[in-house]
């Protein structure tokens, strides 16, 4: 609180970036938590609400006469204009924004505050939600190849690896010591994905210190130990997913790769993906091309294509698809690194699991993919997230390039993934929102040195409690996309990768399809649930009524009136339909009938705008009043009540006043 | 003439069949007047490829050893391989497949020859008349007519003989009027918009020339759908300056001097050649094997063929919006106004009129502003995307039509009656058809053709209640509104459907389409039953209340 030096400035201007003319006056609250934007106007009071750490930038442009501008762009993609009337209110604001956008301690993140009103026991069950010794007994390990090492217990010889580890049988606690000492940060080889039917395995670790010359020989005893524990295969790939340029470059400084010819059996393979400053930028100018006002189309395509961002996409998902190949075509296992082995390393072993096995294709598998490949081994989510103030070096959108992958693959396979989109945008918004503990600190012991379980919530059970919400309706079971390793194809002809608009434009509305054929489908097959429910209950009565005339045991059924269609599901949401500026010409000619047609084409159904209720646009940037009452009726599982955040706002809304 | 004396080798055994996502398909390939078909003889996987002659864009052959090898590349962007055993016999093919796929004639065209094998349960020539148009519109408004004076095709010979114009402009009228504008195209009523009375009109340049020339009854023909007070907008498809040029050469624009309630905009579309070029540039990159993405990125972006997407559905939303967030009646013309002229009329009306929207509407859409408003698809479509030839009347106009419309569609996934198919299979019919009606290139050759008389209509066969399944979008719900499309690059995505549908597999997205049709159909069935449960269950309860009683 002592960081706020202007809790509240009044007459302050939210632009529309689109169009100009669109721009709401309110009043701008600062809390310790919250940037709130909170419009003038009786009827809607529509809200703005951003969190601190979502902020990745703030801007103070020149003033005008209108006044003093401020942009802070946020992290989940939202850009938000603000117009301050007077410079010196602009000047604190931007003051105290810096320093809150930038926390110091972990205590001073929200999830620290953030209460969503459940008592001890309901968050210890969260938290167990996800259970990685349940996950490796599911892939089929411990068994008489691999078995679970106790060597890092006390992170002694790892500290950014978890203390509970799978490595070959044959791996005494020797020879992973040793070969920790020939590994950058002591990553040693362990093993990621173990694939049941043939015995293959991905294993992961950092780079070898290898420089020009240098040997290890427990390190190759490791390999071998890796190699052995796939009895069908006579070689093991090597694949380093650096350019072979960076690798060389490595080894100057004692670092590098394995060379063929001290390993018995590998074959090594550079699989070329940029580091993270690479992907910085890359990040940066596509970035710029989504806040241009009004690109043409080659402005956008050049842009598009400039950034490199859909090659760095590709380079990734390239890399996930030899790997998978490797281990279910050809049964060879593979170890896979980088430099340090928790970025590229996480990138790519994810990936190809979520290739190799549909069970990370579940809402649930994909919590336990991202726990195991990111979480456990030690990616280091506040350096390359910024959640505390750090080296602005360090930051980089590394999961988030995981998780367009993800997209990418959902798009060629939209019936292989029980998830949707919007449950990959919400996980994207909690890696930067610090509402939950999930993603602090930059390893698990970090984690358990916080005591993050007992402190904080874990956004798992937060997302499982709303499953309902990130259901894909076009996933079954029993469907044969569902079974089995995904084969995507290579060239950008034949696998289209697109731009996601869902997610860098995520809070342009007006970019997006104005109907959802995801909610639409959801919202028949919630009511084809209870057409079947109510089909029980109506035979149920008829045999009965058949049976005994005389007994009279009618069971009113729930729905007699069953007015609810698919149809009536209507929003108000003019500006879902509204003509864009589609000309220039037409401005300087005043518009005849300004008022007309607005309400007319407002009812449109199931617009994008309505997301369902649990979208952390309800804090963050909530239009509350459609989103909440619509949605009660639509969605049973999270409608009615808002869970945490809602009640989160609740703790927020105290602070807001008091300040 | 007879087809036999250009089939030198009818028959060749031994021919292998390469396409991309399928296994080859070893098999005879036979050549017919019309078809060219490889079937295979494996008693386990009988398979069967007909291609029209038609269908072809172009062919090359090469060889290795005595081993022939025809690459054939299709009007719907197909590509296919076939290696015939021998040399002659592959020659033989090879020129037999040229010398069919170009023919001149018209009447030799497959649709003369074409004996269907369905019953006709309504004719499609005869379903879509502005008659029955007109009749809809006099129910809402009595400021309209029906013109004869096109009758003998001699007012207009692009036009139908039929149109509908103000009520107060005679004949007489239009007659002057039509020698004012380039080969006759006086303005004519596109869409009447019921919920303000705002018409849109559509014509081709008048000819002005250097000196200002002005005709008086043109003036007070557009100026007849005005409501007293109010302006009205022409939107001119050509920027300002080839307007201005196209006065040397006889054409022009409407002057302020002489019409002072009509403001001008230009919105520009880009001409036939120009977009012959994009499409083939466009197709080039879409079969490009190669794995770099920058590569694909630039040839996408260097085809330009999204950047004319985006010029012509703003086009389009702007005439939608002048009509009816401005209340305002619309002229839309370009030079000749039989193509950039019809694809904005036509994707107005996509944006403005829900009827459009529905597969009969859509139908009535593609013959009234297209087949009868006399875009050339004889002309047009005479060649796709693999030509070599350089002929200058080539021009994907039609094509990019229907991809806006998908564009659209993307965007309002629930608000259309037909889905992505039903697109495709518009494209392939105006490139290559068992059936006449996208033959000639207007009314008036449709007429001395013949061809309501000799050949079958696409739509006795697409309105067939079995065929029409096949393109009904489960996911339609009638939504009665205008609906805005979103012209950002980033609303807008390449057509896979079109362009990468020979390129990727298309099983996953197949399924994809089967479970949403699946879940929709079910809930349907769930609906009926519960339904009759309650009827059932409400009688036998008044029953029992009764015998109670």
């Amino acid at each position: 609180m002592e960081h706020i030096r202007m809790p509240k400035v009044e007459n302050v201007r939210l632009l529309d970036r689109l169009s100009s003319r669109r721009a709401v006056v309110g009043t701008l609250y600062l809390t310790a938590t919250h940037v709130i934007f909170v419009e003038n106007g009786s009827e809607t009071r529509k809200e703005t609400w951003v969190l601190h750490s979502q902020i990745s930038s703030i801007e103070k442009q020149a003033t005008t006469a209108t006044g003093c501008p401020l942009l802070i762009r946020c992290k989940n993609f939202q850009v938000i204009q603000l117009v301050i009337p007077q410079e010196r209110d602009c000047h604190d604001v931007y003051i105290s924004l810096i320093r809150l956008a930038r926390p110091v301690k972990y205590e001073e993140l929200y999830c620290f505050s953030f209460n969503p009103k459940l008592d001890k026991e309901e968050r210890e069950q969260g938290w167990k939600l996800v259970d990685l010794n349940e996950e490796y007994n599911r892939m089929g390990v411990p068994n008489n190849y691999w078995q679970i090492s106790d060597v890092n217990r006390d992170y002694g010889v790892c500290d950014s690896y978890p203390t509970e580890i799978y490595v070959p049988k044959s791996a005494t606690a020797h020879i992973i010591v040793g070969s920790s000492k020939f590994r950058s940060r002591r990553r040693f080889p362990a093993l990621s994905y173990y694939c049941k039917g043939n015995n293959a395995s991905i294993c992961r670790s950092s780079q070898p210190l290898s420089g020009f010359s240098a040997r290890c020989l427990e390190d190759e005893q490791m390999l071998q130990a890796i190699r052995k524990a796939n009895p069908g295969s006579d070689f093991l790939y090597v694949v380093d997913t650096r350019p072979k340029l960076n690798a060389m470059a490595n080894r100057a400084a004692g670092k590098g790769y394995e060379n063929e010819d001290n390993y018995s059996n590998i074959k090594f393979q550079f699989i070329g993906i940029e580091n993270i400053h690479v992907m910085r930028n890359s990040l940066q100018k596509m970035l710029e091309v989504c806040e241009l006002k009004s690109p043409s189309m080659s402005d956008f395509l050049w842009g598009l294509e400039n950034s490199g961002w859909l090659k760095h996409i590709k380079a990734i998902m390239d890399a996930g698809i030899f790997i998978a190949k490797a281990v279910a075509e050809e049964g060879v296992s593979v170890l896979v690194h980088c430099s340090d082995g928790w970025d590229r390393t996480a990138q790519v072993c994810s990936v190809a699991s979520l290739l190799l096995d549909p069970y990370y294709r579940t809402m649930k598998g994909f919590m336990v993919l991202i726990e195991k490949d990111w979480v456990s081994f030690g990616h280091k989510f506040n350096h390359r997230y910024g959640n505390l103030d750090g080296d602005p070096k360090e930051i980089s959108p590394v999961i988030d390039q995981f998780i367009e992958c993800v997209w990418q693959l959902m798009e060629q396979f939209p019936c292989a993934f029980e998830f949707n989109e919007r449950f990959l945008i919400h996980i994207q918004h909690h890696i930067y929102s610090c509402q939950f503990g999930n993603f602090l600190c930059n390893s698990q012991k970090e984690r358990r040195e916080l005591k993050i379980k007992e402190r904080t919530y874990s956004l798992w059970a937060h997302l499982w409690k709303n499953r309902a919400d990130y259901l894909n309706p076009l996933y079954r079971s029993d469907h044969s996309q569902t079974q089995g390793t995904l084969h995507p194809q290579i060239a950008p002809c034949n696998f289209l990768y697109k731009f996601w608009s869902g997610m860098y434009n995520r809070f342009e509305k007006g970019l997006h399809p104005r109907q959802s054929v995801t909610d639409y489908l959801m919202a028949v097959k919630e009511e084809t649930q209870q057409l079947e429910e109510e089909l029980e209950v109506l035979q149920e009565r008829l045999a009965n009524l058949q049976k005994s005339q005389s007994g009279d045991n009618k069971v009113k059924s729930k729905q007699q009136d069953r007015s609810k269609q698919i149809g009536l599901y209507t929003s108000n949401n003019s500006l879902a339909n509204t003509p864009q500026e589609y000309s220039n010409d037409l401005k300087s000619f005043p518009s005849r009938s300004p008022s007309q047609g607005d309400e007319e084409d407002s009812a449109l159904i199931l617009t994008q705008d309505n997301l369902k209720s649990s979208d952390p646009d309800l804090s963050a940037n909530s239009d509350q009043e459609s989103g909440v009452e619509d949605l009660s009726c639509r969605s049973p599982s999270g409608g009615g009540c808002l869970p945490s955040e809602d009640s989160g706002k609740d703790s927020d809304e105290a602070v807001f006043l008091a300040g | 003439m007879e087809f036999a004396e250009l089939i030198k080798t009818p028959r060749a055994d031994n021919v292998v069949l390469h396409r991309p996502f399928h296994p080859a398909v070893e098999g005879t390939l036979c050549l017919t007047g019309h078809h060219l078909i490889v079937s295979s003889r494996r008693q386990d996987n009988a398979e069967e490829l007909w291609l029209l002659h038609s269908n072809i864009d172009s062919i090359e052959k090469r060889f290795v050893g005595s081993l022939g090898t025809i690459v054939i590349k299709c009007k719907d962007l197909r590509i296919i391989q076939l290696d015939i055993p021998g040399m002659e016999e592959c020659l033989n093919i090879a020129s037999s497949i040229e010398a069919l796929s170009t023919l001149d004639s018209v009447t030799l065209m497959y649709p003369f020859f074409y004996r269907p094998m369905f019953e006709v349960l309504e004719d499609g020539w005869s379903s879509f008349l502005l008659e029955q148009e007109f009749e809809l519109l006099s129910s809402v408004t009595n400021e309209w007519r029906l013109s004869c004076v096109n009758k003998e095709f001699s007012v207009c010979p692009s036009y139908p003989p039929v149109v509908i114009v103000p009520k107060c402009i005679d004949d007489e009228a239009l007659r002057k009027v039509a020698l004012f504008r380039q080969g006759g195209r006086f303005p004519v009523l596109s869409y009447y918009h019921k919920k303000n009375g705002m018409a849109m009109m559509r014509s081709s340049q008048p000819l002005t020339g250097t000196n200002g020339r002005r005709c008086k009854e043109d003036e007070k023909l557009i100026n007849a759908t005005l409501r007293s007070g109010r302006r009205g907008f022409v939107i001119d498809t050509r920027p300002l300056n080839v307007a201005q040029q196209a006065r040397a050469k006889g054409g022009g624009f409407e002057q302020e001097v002489h019409y002072p309630q009509w403001r001008r905009i230009h919105k520009y579309i880009e001409r036939f050649n120009i977009l012959q070029e994009s499409f083939i540039k466009l197709v080039e990159a879409c079969n490009d094997q190669s794995h770099n993405m920058d590569r694909w990125l630039s040839k996408l972006e260097a085809s330009n063929w999204l950047t004319h997407i985006k010029e012509l559905l703003t086009a389009a939303c702007l005439a939608a919006q002048c009509i009816d967030r401005e209340g305002a009646s619309v002229l839309v013309h370009g030079s000749e106004g039989t193509d950039s002229t019809l694809q904005v009329t036509s994707l107005a009306q996509i944006i403005l009129d829900p009827r459009c929207r529905t597969i009969r509407g859509f139908e009535a859409l593609v013959v009234r502003e297209w087949l009868q408003a006399g875009h050339p698809f004889q002309q047009r479509c005479a060649q796709s995307a693999y030509s070599n030839s350089k002929q200058k009347w080539e021009a994907p106009v039609f094509l990019l039509f229907l991809e806006c419309v998908w564009q659209i569609h993307r965007q309002f996934p629930c608000s259309f009656e037909f889905n992505e198919q039903f697109l495709i299979l518009l494209f392939e019919h105006a490139y290559a058809s068992q059936f006449g009606t996208f033959l000639g290139n207007n009314e008036n050759e449709r007429a001395k053709l013949k061809l309501p008389q000799k050949t079958m209509s696409l739509w006795s066969w697409v309105n067939r209640p079995e065929e029409l399944s096949r393109f009904q979008n489960p996911l339609y719900e009638a939504n009665s509104l205008v609906i805005w499309p979103s012209v950002a690059p980033q609303s807008l995505q390449l057509w896979e459907g079109v362009f990468l549908r020979w390129n990727r597999p298309s099983r996953f997205l197949e399924e994809a389409e089967e479970e949403r049709i699946n879940i929709i159909k079910y809930n349907k069935e769930l609906q009926a039953k519960v339904n009759a449960l309650r009827r059932q269950l409400a009688e036998m309860e008044t029953d029992e209340e009764v015998q109670e009683e």
